[in-house]
Parts: structure tokens; C-alpha cells; sequence
């Protein structure tokens, strides 16, 4: 075959050869541009992974969890570590992803141009309930976000009688943090402003008394395997638990 | 010419019944063991993907458990990849490698047996994990720290790193095997430039795996050191790291891919010319890209580490060496459309799997490069597009040239046709099914919906494509049943094929169907890239086997030399014979024993392990009975 062979060197080496130079620097252009927005950030937050939760510290020294709040227009640049094994950080509508990898510190750059809430999920596959590690990020202009992580930092901004005292009693205070409180411990996320948060258990259910009185007595039903244990309470105490938590914004 | 026959018939025969299956030596019996095999693995890792896209149909459901889900996903890669389509193109090599050559054995025939049993052994080690519900939960990729001992406890991951060391041993013992016989024991004449390509494809993914898998036995016996003895090798606490094991397992794991996909397209290579009756366009072509996927898949594994917040200049360096593969891989493919379009194509069952593969296939190179580049990488790494775009390359690039070379060769291993009606039906069933289940998927990992999740909440928009999916699944599945119908069928009822129905351009064709045991009454002296074609005296071979070298002093082989394929010695092969039998039975007892913690038992497998390879290697004075 007299053409078969230049037919053959060029569509097969030389078109995909002109192709892919030409679409590779691109990406190069891209990833370029995706990496030097560090150098003109000046917010950094760091993002813990647990299994199956997200511990967000913010600057000013506020701890919050699988609710990102970021100002508008700026780059804000995410420190990523994991506590546990590797997970992946995600806000699709965002940016690309970034692993939490264990031992190793990552870096990724989130900029909003428009508020509102991100969806986020982990994309490394971390366990048992991978499928059920969502967060969201809540972009806001600077203003209102300066403003939000003032308050975020403050203690807890009710005084823990009935409620307070169920809870830190109870296995509840074992593992969650009040600030202001005499509740202190870090294997769980913080709760000082949990009333302040859209939704529970990373990210999966609306956060509203009914889901929060199935996180307190049977977590086990919502996410199978979660590290919370079922917690036994008196319709009393778990009613002024209840607003106890409720009442933490 | 009888006596000829007979006499060879004599000194190749095995005896016969059930125990011959154990002990046979025969190329071709192993090659049926391994395709039947390997067969019904993946009729399994078919069976699990029906569980997860029945639980995924819909947001919300119950209908598998998140740990069962776990399981099931990683069963099935570590399926399909070492169970399915590895052992499955090593059982067509292990039959048609000796044939298309014009040899009578594989190398070393009782490695090849070992081979087998040892894939069966790790095959049972791995299955029976789900019988005490501790299947390898943690996906194929097996990551740290999710794989050590403190997060997995269970029993799941030693099933896998154990597992994994038995697969891992066969494989690169086929592997050496294939290396040998193909560079030395080819028929007279038949120099580098006329092996016929498929036989290339196996020769690429024997040499793949003789690089790739010791880096796998290697980090799994690493793993596996952390989990027992407390080694440190991936925990960061005690100065491992966790990324050391990605770099081990990809630097596998991506030649992987080559290994199961450059000789399904050797297969494709070899239905094509008999399809579009012509000679293959860029004979030469062929083999170099098909040599050069083998090497350049070594140097790409760090894109699917993209993730991992690894520098810059790296990334960008592996981002090039990915894009690369794309330039040998359409090389082959344009090699195949100029082929078939300049011939005069009879389109066939095992023809139209072919073109499905191109099809697919070529969706699948589209995504490849588009993943290769870092930034959509970042987006899309480990979402359902991946998902697709994995299964496009591997699915099309692997599983259809394999149901396309059942229905080539099925007429040589059974002497009957196969039924080219139910073949069609399965085709056009798998081609639409396929299609239906993945194509969607690129687009729901588009709107963000990771990889490996058991269930996902309702309203994020991806119900409608998860649903689509799940139905493509389901009618994948029953074009393959067809497959099943017509294998099982067409054995007993198939019209008969003659020695060949499709007047096919290499040496295998030359045999009876199915062949004798000792597959040529004469080794032929080829004269030419096709010699079927192009030396009719090749037809009447059973006939006038004066034409070629007899060989019938003794279990003799032809040694030739590397490159020229000129006469060099005569080899004397092994009988059958129980030892690789019994020690793989010794090596899966001293699995079980380290998976269990039974060292006194496990004493037993190490002494069962040092008296079977005595057995083995003991003299036996075969080698003096011409």
C-alpha cells in the first residue's frame, strides 16, 4: 500500500503530536495560574480531615466544623491536613481537588466571586462512610465575613444551665468541645456555634431539632458505623438538650 | 504419513481422565484451564457490579450494605484485573503463542502448570475471604493509611496482600515462560519481522509484567510486614509515608493497564487481516507502538497521584510522559482502519467485536489525554468520569477483542463453529449495553459525584444518569449471557470447522481443530509474514509433514535463535506431572497459615513448599530416554 504508511505517521504521530503540544501548554498556562495565586493570599484556614468530618481553624483562632465560611473575591488559601487516613478536599463548583494526605501538609487555593454555599464532598475514598463526608462552603462579602468569624471565635453564647449540665454529664462533653464551658475535648467536632450551621453530620442532613434528636440518641441509623455512640437520655434531658444545643449560635 | 502421526501421538499423549487435568503439561490443556477458569471470575466480578449498580440506581437506598458496598467494589477491580483479564489473555497466549509459532510446548511447561494452579489458588484465597465476610474492603489500589492495621484490623487486607504475593508469583512465572518461548523456540524462518503481532502483544504484557509485578510483591509484602511485625514503611508516625505506597502500587499498577490491554490488541491484530482478508497495514508500526505503550507505561504513573499536592515540575513532567501515550496507541488504531479499509471486510461476530472495540476504545483515548492534563485532572481525578473513562479503555480495550477472540479461535480449540446468530445478538447486546452504562457516567462526574461512594444524597442531580447506568449494566450483562448460551451450545451442536473456516493468515490455522497434542506432525520452515497465505504447502501439513522437521525421536522441541529463528538445539520437554500441583497446595496452606497467624501450620506449608520443589526438581532421567 503506497499510502498506508504516510496515512499512518500522520494522522497517528504527527496530527496528535501538533494536538496535544498545543493543548498541553495550555494546561501548563493553567496550572501555572492555579499555583501563583498563593503568593497574593493573606487569609489561610486549616482544614483537618477526620473520619467521616471536616475541623475548619480560622486565623483568629475559631474552630468550627464541615462549614467553610470564606470571604468573596479573594483567594483564600486552605492548609490540609488529616488526622486519620487520606481524604480528598472538593468544592466542584470551586476549584480542583486536593488531598489531606496523613502526615504531609497540602495547600489549596479556593477564591468565590459570587456568595453563597459550595457544596463539597471527599473524593478519596476514606472508609466505611466516604459516601457520607460532605461539607459546604459559605462564601459571604469580606465585611460579613470579618464580621462571622468574630462571633465564630467568641465563647459559646449560652450559659450551660439544665441543657449545659445534661450535657457535659452525659458522654456527650467525652469527645465535643463548648467553648466557655467546661467541655474541652477535641475527638469530635467543636459545638460552640452549632446552632449557627445549616446542616449536621458533616454535611448530610438538615440541621433542625428532629435530626439533631436522631444524632444525639441514634446516630448509628444515620451513618452506620460513625465513631458517635448512641447516647441514653430521659425525655427530659434530651428536651433541654435539645435546646440547649439549639440556643448555641 | 500415519506412522509419523502415531508415533508422535505416542510420545506427546497424557494419560487420560480427570487426573490428567491435574497434571497436564500441555500447553493448550492449560490455556482451556485458564480461559474457563478465568471465564467464570468474571461471571463473578460481573455479578458484584450488578450488586453496586443495583444499590446505586437510585439516591438513598439500603439495598447493600456500606461495608458489603466496599467489598464488592474492590472485589471487583481486583477481579476483573487479576482474575479475569490477565489469566484470560495468559490462557489464549498459552494456547495460540506455541500454535501461531510452529512450536509444540511452552518453554517450560511445568512452570506453566505451576502458573495456573497458582492463579486457581489465589483465586480461592481471595473468594474465600467473603466466606468469613472479610473481603478486601479498601479498593484495588489499597491505600495507607487506610490499609493498616489500626484502621483495617480485619482480616480483609492480609487476604489481599496474600492474595496478591500467590497472583503475583504466577504471573511473572508465565511471564518469564512466554519471554522464552517466544524469543527461542519459534520455527525455523521465522525471524523477529514475521511473528505474527498477536504473539508481540503477548511477548509486550510478558515483559510489562516481569518489570511491574515485583514492585506489587514488594510493597504488598511491605504492607504486610506493617500489619504483622510492626515495620513502619507507610506510617508517618514511625518515619514511613503513606505516598510511598502510592508510588509502589502505580508504578504497578499502570503498566497494569498495558498488561491487560496490549494483548487484546494483539488479539484484535490477529481478526483483523483474516476480517478485512489483506495483510495488516504497518505490520512494523504495530510492533514498535505496541513495544513503546510496554515502556512509556512505565514512566506515567504518577497521573494518578495528581492529587496528592506533589510538585509542580513533577506533575508537569508526568502530565507529558501521559499525553505520549496517545501518539503509539493511534498509531495501531489508524494501522487497523487502513487495514480494514483498503480490504474487502466479511463482517463477522468476532469482526464486529473488533469494531466495537475501535468504537469504544477510541472514546476511551479521547478521555485518557484529557485526564492527563493536571488541572482537569484536579477536577475530575476520582470522580465517575474516571470512572468511564476507565472503563471505556479497559472494557473496550480488553474485555471486547476477548469476546471477539472466542469467537475467532473457538473453531480451532473445539473443532465446531460457534453460533454466529446468538454471537451477534450478544454483540449488539454488550456494544449498546455497555455504552448505556458508562457513557452517562462521564457526565455525572461532571456534576460532581465521586468515585467508590455507596450511596449519594437525592437532589444533587445525579439520579436520572445513575438509573440510566444501572440499565446499560443489566443489558450488558445479558449480552454476555448470550456469549455464555453460545459457548455452551455450540460445543455440542456446532457445525464442524475443519482445520480453516476463516482462511486465516498464521501458523495456528496449519493444525487440526483441535489440534494433536503435539500440534505439528512436522515444525514448518516459514518463509513469510503470513505464511498460511503465502506457502500453500503449509495446508496439507498433516499430509506431507516431509516438509518440515519431524522431530519424533523423543518429547522434543525446536531451539532456534532470537532473532533469525535459525535451528540451534533440540530441547527435551517434561512429562506431566503432580509436584506444581502439590506445590501450590503447600503454598496456599502456608497462605492460610500467615493469613491466621498459624505458624505451626504455617512450619507445615514451608516444609510441603521445600519437598515439592524437591519432587519437582528432582532427576528423574527423562532427559535420556531418546
Amino acid at each position: 500500500m503506497s499510502w498506508g504508511d504516510p496515512f499512518i505517521i500522520f494522522a497517528g504521530v504527527v496530527l496528535p503530536a501538533v494536538i496535544l503540544i498545543g493543548v498541553f501548554i495550555v494546561a501548563l498556562r493553567d496550572m501555572s495560574d492555579l499555583s501563583e495565586r498563593g503568593r497574593t493570599a493573606d487569609i489561610t484556614l486549616e482544614v483537618v480531615s477526620h473520619d467521616w468530618w471536616w475541623e475548619i481553624r480560622y486565623p483568629n483562632g475559631a474552630i468550627s466544623a464541615n462549614e467553610i465560611h470564606i470571604p468573596t473575591g479573594e483567594p483564600v488559601r486552605m492548609k490540609l491536613l488529616s488526622a486519620d487516613v487520606i481524604h480528598s478536599f472538593w468544592v466542584p463548583q470551586l476549584q480542583g481537588k486536593i488531598d489531606h494526605v496523613t502526615g504531609r501538609e497540602n495547600y489549596l487555593w479556593l477564591e468565590a466571586d459570587e456568595p453563597g454555599r459550595y457544596r463539597g464532598q471527599c473524593a478519596e475514598f476514606c472508609g466505611l462512610q466516604h459516601a457520607k463526608m460532605a461539607f459546604y462552603v459559605v462564601a459571604e462579602e469580606p465585611d460579613v465575613f470579618e464580621e462571622w468569624m468574630g462571633g465564630e471565635a467568641e465563647d459559646a453564647a449560652t450559659a450551660p444551665v439544665d441543657g449545659g449540665e445534661v450535657f457535659l454529664n452525659s458522654t456527650c462533653a467525652g469527645c465535643h468541645a463548648i467553648r466557655g464551658t467546661e467541655a474541652t475535648a477535641t475527638v469530635g467536632p467543636d459545638l460552640t456555634h452549632l446552632g449557627d450551621r445549616e446542616t449536621l453530620f458533616s454535611g448530610i442532613i438538615p440541621n433542625d431539632r428532629d435530626n439533631l434528636e436522631r444524632v444525639i440518641t441514634d446516630p448509628q441509623s444515620i451513618k452506620p458505623g460513625v465513631a458517635m455512640p448512641p447516647t441514653d437520655l430521659t425525655d427530659d434531658e434530651l428536651a433541654v438538650l435539645l435546646d440547649y444545643l439549639e440556643g448555641l449560635d | 504419513m500415519a506412522t509419523l502421526a502415531a508415533r508422535l501421538g505416542v510420545i506427546w499423549a497424557e494419560r487420560p481422565g480427570l487426573a490428567s487435568w491435574l497434571t497436564t503439561v500441555d500447553h493448550k490443556k492449560i490455556g482451556l484451564k485458564y480461559i474457563y477458569t478465568s471465564f467464570v471470575f468474571m461471571i463473578l466480578g460481573g455479578i458484584e457490579s450488578l450488586l453496586i449498580r443495583t444499590q446505586l440506581i437510585d439516591a438513598n437506598l439500603e439495598i447493600v450494605q456500606p461495608e458489603f458496598f466496599n467489598q464488592l467494589f474492590s472485589m471487583h477491580g481486583i477481579t476483573m484485573m487479576f482474575l479475569f483479564a490477565m489469566p484470560m489473555l495468559s490462557g489464549f497466549g498459552n494456547y495460540f503463542v506455541p500454535l501461531m509459532i510452529g512450536t509444540r510446548d511452552m518453554a517450560f511447561p511445568r512452570l506453566n502448570s505451576f502458573g495456573y494452579w497458582l492463579f486457581v489458588a489465589g483465586g480461592i484465597f481471595f473468594y474465600s475471604s467473603f466466606l468469613v465476610g472479610a473481603a478486601p474492603n479498601d479498593g484495588w489500589f489499597n491505600y495507607l493509611p487506610l490499609a493498616s492495621e489500626q484502621f483495617s484490623p480485619g482480616l480483609n487486607i492480609d487476604f489481599y496482600c496474600l492474595g496478591l504475593i500467590l497472583l503475583g508469583i504466577s504471573s511473572t512465572g508465565g511471564a518469564i515462560n512466554f519471554i522464552v518461548t517466544i524469543l527461542k523456540m519459534r520455527a525455523p524462518g521465522m525471524s523477529l519481522n514475521r511473528v505474527p503481532i498477536f504473539v508481540w502483544g503477548e511477548l509486550a504484557m510478558a515483559i510489562s509484567i516481569v518489570f511491574a509485578f515485583p514492585t506489587l510483591t514488594l510493597a504488598v509484602t511491605m504492607l504486610e510486614l506493617d500489619r504483622k511485625f510492626g515495620f513502619h514503611f507507610f506510617e508517618p508516625g514511625g518515619g514511613g509515608d503513606p505516598v510511598l505506597w502510592q508510588h509502589l502500587f502505580w508504578f504497578f499498577g499502570h503498566p497494569e493497564v498495558y498488561i491487560v490491554a496490549l494483548p487484546a490488541f494483539g488479539i484484535a491484530s490477529a481478526i483483523i487481516p483474516t476480517m478485512a482478508r489483506r495483510p495488516m497495514i504497518g505490520y512494523t508500526y504495530i510492533v514498535l507502538a505496541e513495544m513503546a505503550i510496554a515502556l512509556i507505561g512505565f514512566g506515567v504513573w504518577v497521573h494518578h497521584m495528581f492529587a496528592d499536592g506533589l510538585p509542580g515540575l513533577t506533575l508537569s513532567f508526568f502530565s507529558a510522559s501521559s499525553m505520549m501515550v496517545v501518539i503509539p496507541t493511534g498509531v495501531q488504531v489508524f494501522a487497523w482502519l487502513a487495514t480494514l479499509v483498503t480490504g474487502k471486510p466479511i463482517l463477522r461476530t468476532s469482526g464486529l467485536f473488533v469494531l466495537g472495540f475501535i468504537f469504544i476504545f477510541v472514546i476511551g483515548g479521547l478521555s485518557g489525554p484529557m485526564l492527563g492534563l493536571v488541572p482537569f485532572d484536579q477536577q475530575v481525578h476520582d470522580t465517575y468520569f474516571v470512572v468511564a473513562h476507565l472503563h471505556y479503555v479497559l472494557v473496550g480495550g480488553s474485555m471486547f477483542p476477548i469476546f471477539g477472540a472466542f469467537y475467532h479461535w473457538f473453531p480451532k480449540m473445539t473443532g465446531r463453529m460457534m453460533s454466529e446468530t446468538l454471537g451477534k445478538t450478544s454483540f449488539w447486546l454488550m456494544f449498546i449495553g455497555f455504552n448505556v452504562a458508562f457513557f452517562p457516567q462521564h457526565i455525572l462526574g461532571l456534576l460532581g459525584m465521586p468515585r467508590r461512594i455507596y450511596t449519594y444524597e437525592a437532589g444533587l442531580g445525579w439520579e436520572v444518569g445513575n438509573l440510566i447506568s444501572s440499565i446499560g449494566a443489566f443489558v450488558l450483562a445479558l449480552g454476555v449471557l448470550f456469549t455464555v448460551i453460545a459457548f455452551v451450545r455450540s460445543q455440542r451442536s456446532g457445525a464442524p470447522a475443519g482445520n480453516d473456516p476463516w482462511d486465516g493468515e498464521t501458523l495456528e490455522w496449519a493444525s487440526t481443530s483441535p489440534p494433536p497434542a503435539y500440534n505439528f506432525a512436522a515444525i514448518p520452515t516459514i518463509r513469510s509474514k503470513e505464511p498460511m497465505w503465502d506457502q500453500p504447502e503449509l495446508h496439507e501439513q498433516e499430509q506431507k509433514p516431509a516438509l518440515g522437521l519431524e522431530l519424533a525421536e523423543g518429547h522434543q522441541v525446536l531451539i532456534t535463535s532470537v532473532l533469525d529463528a535459525k535451528p540451534q538445539a533440540i530441547a527435551h520437554m517434561p512429562h506431566a506431572t503432580p509436584w506444581p500441583f502439590a506445590l501450590t497446595m503447600a503454598l496456599l496452606v502456608l497462605a492460610y497459615a500467615i493469613l491466621l497467624d498459624a505458624w505451626l501450620l504455617a512450619g507445615v506449608g514451608a516444609v510441603g513448599t521445600l519437598v515439592g520443589l524437591a519432587g519437582w526438581f528432582w532427576p528423574s532421567g527423562e532427559t535420556q530416554e531418546t
